[in-house]
């Protein structure tokens, strides 16, 4: 089965510390600490510094040194980001093309991996490298075309492009994760509901799919973190303001009060958490997809 | 099935067909047919979204092209622009410079903070999940983020800095330091591949330690010659992975610098999109893209290559 183990349930002395031994010395598990205190502090110094930054009163941003504690916090930078901006506007938009998007790609790349991974057909192969040679694809080299395309049927500065390939499996990496969760269900499943006269479409959707549900979990958070995240597609599609997507939206900001730091580190800020929230309640889905795929965030 | 760290390199499970052969057989067709109609969703989109687009790319290299007129035959004019055109080895080299220092130094941070996860300390849940959170920062974020953070007047870096008593520098605005800036910041965005050589780490069975030990090999050794040529595979994937990001990378450079100070990080990327979307050269843009597309195929092959004579797969004989 899938499954990544915690690292918590290693032995005191299991053969993993000694792994480290060369550079710890006698010190080891106190030294682990100090060292894995030294990088989590590392990665969470800038973050620190946007929040602390999002609460200053407006212009002490700029002091320095750096005052961390922010005297008085200005918790009004946050309804003030909202409203420099349409923020509401962008965070609607953005919500449209990640939850539509998911739709498409749940209902298209968990049956062309049903079809990957459970039925026969001449080919199969063929299409399945084929799929995988596309990740390899970089985004640029069919953005032009893309966008010719997409200009040529009017689809310029509308949701389309950004949410009419999901619905056409765009995501081989998705397909690739669900084929695989599919590979490690037993064929004789499929072979009972053939005998209960289930056709193949009834297998995929009745008795596959509640079955790949924690699969499908982590399709859905890779895929919306995905979407929350993109920048480049809406910059290259959207343009008129009440289209833009929060990322975008952050950018207009720092065009327009690109002086005014702390409502731009707010407006950071209030963007990152609900990544925040995602990842602390669902940690195990990302990181199951993540190593499964080596599936990148952005 | 265990976490597949390097999934992309997994064979093919082939069913072997058993009985009679799909077009002779009703239930065989039934099935296959049935294969098509589920494939055929992202066929369609491969052939509208990928395949179509590459040839269309491939035609339109030969073409002058500003959008609003309609395309003319341009030969290998493109071709000959693309060899006068000074901005093209700056943002090759940029664009290396970068890859060089971003994804060795992000790996190995990356695997240094995955063998630490992987001793298991108490609190490991916690760290690793810090240790992650930067690479799931919305790019934009993370960029206006850093930008402020490598201000030379009020910025963190400089803070930093001056608590070893070193003096104040200009970060993105020095043509010097603007890509080793970008550098830093790619670093600390580690978590996906740290995550990556955890599932890896995760995937060494016991035993192997336990025979070293048995045969009298140190802590060291171990490391060396059971850790490194497991893990290689792991290596090699987030190896290719990191290299063809890196060399995409654009909300950054797009945010932060605009590729200045000059040409300093002006990256291939950042170039195709100024030719594609502020100069609409898209027969310019088009090329610019097939080299980009060509460096990371070969790239790509080289590395595979290369493997050979380093990564360890189990089950080879050698």
């Amino acid at each position: 089965m899938i499954s990544v183990t915690s690292p918590d349930t290693a032995q005191s002395n299991s053969p993993r510390l000694r792994q480290l031994g060369f550079f710890l010395g006698r010190l080891r598990r106190p030294m682990v600490h100090v060292l894995l205190l030294g990088i989590a502090a590392a990665s969470l110094l800038p973050l620190v510094y946007m929040v602390s930054t999002s609460l200053k009163p407006d212009g002490t941003e700029y002091a320095f040194p750096i005052q961390w504690i922010p005297n008085p916090a200005v918790w009004a930078n946050y309804p003030l980001a909202f409203t420099q901006v349409p923020t509401l506007l962008f965070l609607r938009n953005t919500l449209f093309i990640s939850l539509t998007s998911l739709v498409g790609e749940l209902l298209t790349c968990s049956l062309a991996a049903f079809g990957f991974a459970r039925l026969r057909f001449p080919g199969r192969n063929i299409f399945f490298t084929l799929m995988l040679s596309t990740l390899m694809l970089p985004y640029f080299v069919t953005m032009i075309p893309l966008f010719v395309l997409f200009r040529t049927v009017h689809w310029i500065n509308t949701f389309y492009p950004l949410v009419v390939p999901a619905f056409f499996g765009g995501s081989p990496i998705f397909i690739f994760l669900l084929r695989q969760f599919f590979l490690t269900l037993p064929t004789e499943l499929d072979d009972a509901a053939k005998i209960d006269g289930a056709g193949f479409f009834r297998i995929w959707w009745s008795v596959l799919m509640p079955l790949v549900r924690p699969a499908l979990a982590t399709v859905s958070i890779l895929s919306l973190v995905y979407h929350w995240n993109d920048f480049v597609a809406p910059l290259v599609y959207l343009n008129s303001q009440n289209k833009f997507t929060l990322a975008l939206g952050i950018f207009l900001f720092q065009g327009q009060y690109r002086t005014y730091f702390n409502q731009t580190m707010a407006y950071a800020t209030m963007m990152t958490l609900p990544i925040i929230l995602v990842f602390f309640f669902f940690q195990k889905y990302f990181i199951q997809g993540i190593s499964m795929t080596g599936l990148t965030g952005r | 099935m265990s976490a597949s760290p390097h999934p992309v390199t997994t064979p093919l499970v082939r069913r072997v067909a058993v009985g009679p052969s799909w077009w002779t057989s009703p239930m065989r067709r039934r099935e296959a047919i049935a294969g098509y109609v589920a494939i055929l969703p992202w066929l369609l989109g491969f052939i509208i979204f990928a395949l179509g687009p590459i040839v269309a790319s491939f035609i339109l290299i030969f073409t002058h092209w500003e959008i609003l007129t309609p395309p003319t035959w341009a030969g290998l004019e493109n071709v000959r622009h693309l060899l006068a055109d000074p901005l093209v080895p700056i943002s090759l080299f940029n664009t290396a410079f970068y890859t060089l220092l971003a994804v060795p130094l992000n790996l190995a941070a990356a695997l240094l903070a995955a063998l630490l996860l992987n001793v298991g300390v108490r609190g490991t849940n916690v760290y690793r999940a810090i240790t992650y959170l930067p690479s799931q920062m919305p790019s934009v974020a993370s960029a206006i983020l850093w930008f402020f953070i490598f201000s030379p007047t009020y910025g963190l870096m400089n803070a930093f800095l001056g608590w070893f008593g070193v003096a104040p520098q200009q970060w993105l605005w020095d043509v010097n330091l603007v890509k080793p800036s970008l550098v830093i910041m790619a670093i600390w965005a580690f978590g996906n591949a740290m995550i990556i050589f955890l599932a890896g780490l995760q995937g060494i069975p016991e035993f192997l330690y336990e025979a070293a030990r048995i045969d009298g090999a140190n802590a060291w050794n171990q490391f060396r010659h059971v850790t490194l040529p497991m893990l290689s595979p792991t290596i090699f994937f987030n190896l290719i992975l990191g290299i063809i990001g890196s060399f995409q990378v654009f909300a950054n450079i797009f945010i932060m610098t605009n590729g200045g100070p000059g040409t300093a990080s002006l990256m291939l990327v950042l170039y195709i999109y100024r030719n594609a979307f502020q100069n609409f050269s898209m027969g310019y843009a088009s090329l610019l893209a097939w080299i980009l597309f060509c460096v990371v195929l070969v790239l790509t092959l080289v590395q595979f290559v290369v493997s050979r004579t380093w990564v360890y797969y189990e089950g080879e004989s050698t």
